[in-house]
């Protein structure tokens, strides 16, 4: 299937001219008047529908496929969440309009901060970052500010896994600080002996991941926890897994002094191709002054922003308003839906899916990355031993995998673990959908020792077949030019 | 269960293929000390009828004051077209194309929208998209500072009359950096910066000059010879735009002799709500020699092993999953849903409906400020020529005014007096081409009440 670019559909005069006004002529004087039209499309409105809708069906996602895609979190995105965010008062609401009108939305904003700082065992919440990495800079920066404010001013180390997502260091290097990286142990767990090693004056914290990117949880958490706390450092936890633990364990028992949470992970609100995100961040006690504006606060009966003039040690604003109000309002639906109960079980059948998941692979032959570990709600496959005798590799795998109607698991990370398939199922799928999967992994491995080079050449039945990255880099196609 | 499907065979057969006792012992890993019982503090589960009560309660409290405001957000006319198919789950509940055959559909939208983002700018490249428009400023500075070389100085001036919040923002966002922030104040009389507010920095080391056209206060600059004084003094110029100005305003690309060298702004008004400051979407265009240091996700065409054309996504050496700590940015998501939004909306309108709809607003707003400042007590700030945005100055305390037309439905405008006390008692206001002539005729009669 192809659908060509929506500017070949483009004739000169054409337009869906139902969607604007017949204004009078702008008053603009000539020197500040453009010239000539941007070339925008000419089409009419059934030409834009159905050229956007047939691009729609060329793409795999949540509603149409099963999406394993490790570290992602790709659960069912409830519609009620999309429809009650999207009553035409809230639509309709200015983000400067003032308290007095925006009682409603504040009422749920400031829920929202409430449930969150319940589940992750924080003091405080604030909504505003509009996505993970913007979670992290925020969680990080408050780290720097609170050693600032102190007068300890040489700590701007910090430590972060070989495991971690690529944000956790290029935040830190965005926040002025270095990055000193540790090891992983053979088990999984952080290195506790070379964490120590790093540890010093100059440290300001440590970013981890818990249960880590490598899908097992870090059983030794108190114990660095302290080790950091002692050292002067703070920690910092990643909520790109917080699926695994909702309801069962806490950040903030754990001993971490500041989170971000993927509102578009664990809270099911839509990654919509590629975002919007949404990153909130707790804080513990010594964090709280810290905070990023505006928050929502309340006195007595009536909710209000509070600002700079309630946080003067504020690390700023991180947008324009108030961060992804949507996506918030999506995630308050969500949590509203689940209830107490409802949370506890997305880590539970989270896990649930992942270790059957992990078994049956295992029993069919299958090599997993750290045997002898529970799975978290994730796990790796590693296909080195695949490579080195079919010459077939984890990427040929995925790609072949499309062809059989799945969307791949993350490939290629954690970096630390060669030829990987980090699978995620989430809760919400059903066991067929994971017994078909587990049949088409073995369907290709069967194939890979047949006939290597038919899974190599994979993907045949998608749209375009695998395309020239180095080629897309070298000759940079990046706007349509007419002609 | 609320979305999770599991029956008990299934759990019974599921557990029994992982040799585990109960659901319980997966989660044997953690130490017991740190595992909780329940979460005491959040409600009990409501039905989807009685959550969609709730909420429709919680809006209907809200209601839909008439709205006058605009810093940075405007209300605009979205086509019904525009959010059904945004809302299509091939959309809405897909994620960032890395698995690029499997997410064709995503990646040639987006190569759509940098060919018309590139177009309406006249600039040579695009990227995906940012978080929104402060943001983006944000990361247009840091990137100034990678693509001048030889500039030492990161050293950014940037005029009083550039919204405040997007350089609160950017100072926020490049705290731990080291870029120096020179505000320049504006010319008193106009509104505008005047180039001999740039002139005191004649002759030194500046890396980029920030340029917002409209202005804050709605009012155009001159960016021809702000471009040059740029050009003229080895600086970069950074350009803050509205996309919907650029139907009528000459693009960014064409300032000047050399053109704006980095373009950034917030795309709301392509088919986004107003809905509370966001989900919207930041935008970046640039200069092709800039691309290498250009944050953010990028789309490229290139062909597939049978010659065929498709799309990937490019210049993925830049970014944080590969370079890790010397990445251009830590940024990994754009706002994918809302620049589909823009796409259909830039589609369906195309440039000719743009053009209308900006004249629209910009006549609405002239009407507004002519029966507004028919009232007593009422003056307008500024007489130069603007796009839709308009400073009054009233004879009164404008946070006292803008709580009284609260409470009789009307969203009023921005109270400018905290970040520009040299205004006086200085409101900002806004009338697209969603507002009638009777809109209009409402909030000049209440204001008039007000004020009386």
């Amino acid at each position: 299937m192809h659908e060509p670019l929506i500017f070949t559909h483009s004739r000169t005069g054409r337009s869906a001219a139902g969607q604007y006004p017949q204004a009078a002529a702008a008053e603009v004087p000539e020197k500040f008047r453009r010239k000539k039209r941007a070339e925008l499309p000419e089409v009419s409105e059934l030409q834009a529908v159905r050229h956007f809708t047939r691009l729609s069906q060329l793409n795999f996602s949540i509603d149409t496929h099963f999406y394993p895609l490790g570290s992602c979190t790709m659960k069912y995105n409830p519609r009620a969440c999309n429809q009650f965010a999207m009553l035409p008062e809230f639509l309709g609401r200015h983000p400067l309009a003032p308290d007095s009108v925006s009682q409603g939305f504040l009422a749920c904003m400031f829920e929202l901060q409430e449930m969150l700082k319940e589940v992750t065992g924080m003091k405080g919440v604030s909504l505003t970052p509009m996505a993970g990495a913007q979670g992290e800079f925020a969680g990080v920066a408050m780290i720097r500010a609170y050693h600032k404010a102190r007068g300890d001013l040489d700590r701007t180390e910090i430590i972060v896994p070989d495991a971690a997502h690529g944000t956790n260091p290029a935040t830190a290097t965005m926040c002025g600080c270095t990055v000193v990286e540790i090891p992983s142990l053979p088990n999984g767990d952080t290195d506790v002996e070379a964490l120590k090693q790093a540890l010093g004056p100059r440290t300001a914290g440590i970013m981890l991941t818990n249960p880590s990117t490598l899908g097992v949880f870090e059983r030794r958490i108190q114990e660095i926890a302290k080790l950091v706390h002692d050292a002067g450092g703070l920690l910092y936890y990643d909520g790109a897994n917080l699926n695994a633990i909702l309801g069962k364990v806490r950040p903030g028992t754990m001993g971490f002094d500041v989170i971000h949470m993927n509102l578009h992970k664990t809270f099911s609100t839509p990654h919509g191709g590629g975002g919007p995100g949404s990153g909130a961040v707790g804080v513990g006690e010594r964090l709280l002054p810290f905070l990023p504006i505006p928050i929502v606060g309340r006195d007595g009966d009536r909710y209000r922003w509070l600002d700079a003039q309630d946080l003067p040690q504020t690390i700023g604003r991180l947008s324009a308003f108030m961060g992804n109000a949507g996506v918030l309002l999506r995630a308050y639906v969500y949590m509203r839906m689940l209830g107490r109960a409802g949370m506890q079980r997305v880590a539970e059948y989270a896990a649930l899916n992942a270790n059957y998941m992990l078994a049956r692979l295992q029993q069919a032959g299958f090599d997993a990355a750290y045997p002898g570990r529970r799975a978290s709600h994730e796990f790796i496959i590693t296909l080195k031993r695949q490579a080195k005798q079919l010459g077939v590799n984890a990427m040929d795998f995925a790609k072949r995998l499309l062809d059989h109607g799945f969307h791949a698991p993350t490939t290629y990370f954690p970096l630390l673990v060669p030829e990987c398939l980090l699978i995620e199922p989430t809760e919400t799928e059903a066991k067929e959908e994971l017994d078909a999967f587990i049949e088409a992994m073995i369907a290709i491995q069967r194939e890979a020792e047949q006939d290597a080079a038919k899974v190599k050449g994979a993907p045949y039945t998608l749209p375009v077949r695998r395309l020239d990255d180095v080629r897309a880099a070298k000759q940079l196609d990046l706007t349509y030019q007419r002609g | 269960m609320p979305f999770i499907p599991h029956t008990e065979t299934d759990v019974r057969e599921m557990l029994a293929a992982i040799g585990a006792p109960s659901i319980d012992a997966l989660f044997e890993e953690i130490p017991a000390a740190l595992r909780i019982k329940s979460l005491d503090g959040i409600p009990e589960a409501l039905t989807e009828m009685e959550t969609g009560r709730l909420m429709q309660q919680r809006a209907s409290r809200d209601g839909r004051p008439l709205n006058f405001l605009g810093a940075g957000a405007y209300e605009h006319h979205i086509p019904a077209a525009v959010w059904a198919i945004v809302t299509r789950g091939e959309f809405y509940s897909a994620y960032t194309p890395y698995q690029a055959e499997a997410s064709q559909g995503t990646l040639q939208l987006l190569y759509e929208y940098q060919s018309m983002m590139a177009s309406l700018t006249a600039m040579q490249v695009s990227n995906a998209s940012l978080y929104d428009g402060a943001s983006a400023l944000a990361e247009a500075c840091l990137m100034a500072v990678r693509a001048h070389r030889k500039s030492k100085s990161a050293r950014i001036l940037v005029p009083a009359a550039v919204n405040p919040t997007y350089l609160e923002v950017a100072r926020a966002i490049t705290e731990g950096q080291n870029l120096k922030f020179d505000v320049l104040p504006y010319d008193a009389p106009s509104g505008t910066l005047g180039t001999s507010s740039l002139d005191a920095y004649k002759g030194q080391d500046i890396t980029a000059v920030v340029v917002q056209q409209p202005n804050f206060f709605g009012l155009l600059e001159d960016v021809d010879a702000i471009t040059d004084w740029a050009a003229a003094n080895n600086a970069l110029l950074i350009a803050v735009v509205n996309p919907l100005s650029l139907a009528l305003l000459k693009p960014p690309g064409e300032w000047g002799t050399k053109g704006a060298d980095i373009v950034v702004g917030d795309g709301q008004p392509f088919g986004v709500p107003l809905s509370s400051g966001g989900p919207y979407f930041g935008f970046m265009t640039t200069k092709l020699e800039h691309v290498r240091q250009m944050p953010g996700r990028i789309i490229g065409r290139t062909v597939d092993l049978d010659g065929k054309p498709g799309f990937t996504l490019t210049l993925q050496a830049r970014e944080q999953h590969i370079r890790r700590s010397k990445a251009t940015s830590n940024i990994c998501t754009n706002q994918g849903l809302l620049v589909t939004a823009a796409t259909i909306h830039m589609s369906l309108l195309g440039s000719a409906g743009l053009e209308k709809v900006a004249a629209a607003s910009q006549t609405q707003t002239s009407a507004l400020v002519a029966a507004l400042t028919r009232i007593k007590g009422v003056k307008l700030a500024f007489s130069g020529p603007r796009f839709h945005e308009a400073v009054l100055q009233l004879d009164r305390k404008v946070s006292d005014v803008l709580d009284a037309l609260a409470k009789r439905g009307i969203v009023g405008g921005y109270d400018l007096s905290r970040q520009y006390p040299d205004l006086g008692n200085a409101l900002l206001v806004c009338a697209t081409e969603t507002r009638t002539d009777e809109d209009i005729a409402q909030y000049a009669k209440i204001l008039g009440e007000v004020l009386k």
